[in-house]
């Protein structure tokens, strides 16, 4: 195991970045880490700043105001980053496509590494794509 | 004089849950102005409900908000009910309360939590949204899923509440009931909560009145407004209870007004878990057609009024559907809140009204050519002035006189 991903997948931290959402899936993400599922002690951290980041996590679906954001946000990354889609608008824009603001998925402006629909996703499947996240980071 | 200075807060700012930008002018510790710009969250909700049946209108405005996510379907079936003269079940209309009061405890314990964390006290955050689980648990029982409940439909709800289900809903009712007074009296004995939020974002009476805030805002600074009071629908009619108001207008009696609120709410829901043992029948009469016409449709939801307007042609689409969402009158208090401040109390005014952009952004204009935006407030002004003084032209009416002078 090279020593990057070693490092990457020690202690994520992650940073939260809401697009054009209802706030649904941002109030589910922060509920992963409040005491019934407590994800930070596993040490995954919600950060402040894109550049402390080794996760970013995209909620909602982005406009055309907020995607030319999104991706000055990603090349401020470090890299190598892991860019994880949670909710069915960031997948494919759910019940959003089709609107006159918003054009494409969110996967057509930056390269996504996981997608997590539902809407929202219950906080044991945001767990459920971590796990499977660092897995996979590790080659297994 | 002092230089002055600009902070920016956001537009990705890690105390937000939202994308929105705040300008706060400085001088010194001290806030002299703030300029919000908003515009991240716009998805043109209004115009895709042109496209989708009176049904799936229902499911996209439940997604205007994750939050309030059953205030804003509640407004609308009531519009189109109301254009189409839609009977709706009595059963219906108790259950359609309990959901409502269900989400204004879920959402006053997740603002309760949140202004804890922008105070900086953790601890406030991570124990009441402990409690707040066994919320989302009883929603998930009843309807499927923990936020977005997709219970409402033009004509009743969608899903029954067994009566099975009732002794357990209440044993949770019960244990929420002792978990409030706990926070109820952490909060109004604590010294750190006191010297942070007592006097500070000070809305008196009269600015209240003179910006039309709604919801807690307005009724913490003594203004007794609340739609299910004043205009009652659903099942607020049929049950008892009480208007919570406070008069200072601060930060602290804003977090007492919520508070207490929940416990007139669980207080609702009792009486309406009582009603449904005696009250049978159908929760949905299923209409068939929705007639031509136009219909208001308005919920007290957690932060204050939402209002729905839809217009029918007798097709199975709106013509037009307009929403109005209460923080899109309540952020506009910010700047007198905020105005002679400290910076580090900012946060939490700002945060005091319980904002949502999501709810509040209903339009955008851009100019193609250079990808800004073509209209100011100023343009606006003088866009909504006109279409007034048009439609009082076209029905030979006299409004108000209404003076804008403060605002361009």
């Amino acid at each position: 195991m090279s020593f990057t991903v070693n490092a990457l997948t020690r202690s994520l931290n992650v940073f939260h970045l809401s697009g054009s959402a209802c706030n649904n899936c941002d109030i589910e993400i922060l509920d992963v880490l409040t005491p019934r599922y407590d994800a930070e002690r596993f040490g995954i951290v919600l950060v402040g700043s894109i550049r402390h980041a080794d996760v970013l996590l995209l909620s909602g679906a982005f406009n055309r105001k907020s995607a030319v954001r999104l991706k000055r946000v990603y090349e401020e990354a470090p890299k190598p980053i892991v860019v994880v889609a949670v909710g069915s608008c960031a997948c494919t824009g759910n019940i959003f496509a089709g609107s006159y603001n918003i054009f494409e998925p969110v996967c057509n402006y930056i390269p996504i590494d996981a997608f997590l629909p539902g809407c929202p996703p219950k906080p044991e499947a945001m767990i459920s794509a971590i796990v499977k996240l660092i897995g996979k980071l590790k080659g297994k | 004089m002092p230089k002055k200075t600009i902070v920016p807060i956001g537009p990705y700012h890690p105390l937000q849950e939202e994308p929105e930008f705040f300008k706060l002018h400085v001088e010194g510790e001290k806030v002299v102005d703030l300029d919000i710009e908003i515009g991240y969250n716009h998805r043109g909700i209004e115009k895709l409900s042109e496209s989708k049946s009176f049904e799936q209108s229902v499911f996209l405005v439940e997604r205007v908000c994750g939050i309030c996510s059953t205030s804003h379907p509640i407004a609308c079936v009531q519009a189109i009910e109301d254009a189409g003269d839609v009977e709706v079940p009595e059963r219906a209309l108790y259950i359609r309360s309990i959901i409502g009061e269900f989400e204004r405890i879920h959402s006053h314990m997740l603002w309760l939590g949140l202004a804890g964390h922008f105070l900086g006290f953790n601890t406030v955050w991570m124990w009441v949204w402990r409690y707040r689980e066994n919320v989302l648990d009883v929603m998930e029982h009843i309807t499927g899923n923990r936020n977005h409940y997709a219970m409402m439909k033009p004509g009743g709800v969608r899903r029954d509440i067994f009566s099975d289900d009732i002794p357990g809903i209440k044993k949770i009712l019960d244990g929420l009931k002792k978990a409030l007074a706990l926070f109820r009296d952490a909060v109004i004995d604590d010294p750190v909560i006191h010297a942070r939020t007592k006097g500070v974002g000070v809305l008196t009476r009269q600015q209240i009145i003179d910006y039309g805030a709604v919801g807690p805002t307005a009724r913490a600074s003594g203004v007794t407004i609340d739609v299910r009071k004043d205009h009652p629908h659903a099942a607020y009619g049929f049950v008892d209870w009480k208007v919570i108001t406070a008069e200072n207008g601060d930060v602290f009696d804003k977090t007492v007004v919520r508070i207490l609120e929940m416990f007139e709410s669980i207080a609702i829901i009792e009486q309406c878990l009582d009603k449904l043992k005696t009250v049978p029948g159908p929760v949905d009469s299923n209409p068939k057609e929705i007639k031509p016409g136009d219909g208001i449709g308005h919920y007290e939801a957690p932060r204050g009024e939402v209002f729905h307007y839809i217009r029918s042609d007798g097709t199975n689409r709106p013509v037009r559907h307009k929403v109005r969402a209460p923080s899109f009158m309540n952020v506009a208090t910010d700047r007198v809140a905020v105005l002679g401040q400290s910076i580090a109390d900012a946060t939490i005014i700002l945060a005091a009204v319980d904002p949502c952009y999501c709810c509040t952004e209903r339009m955008m204009a851009i100019d193609t050519d250079k990808g800004k935006p073509a209209l100011h407030s100023p343009d606006l002004l003088r866009l909504s002035q006109e279409k007034t003084a048009r439609l009082q032209r076209e029905l030979g009416t006299e409004g108000p006189k209404l003076d804008f002078g403060v605002f361009s």
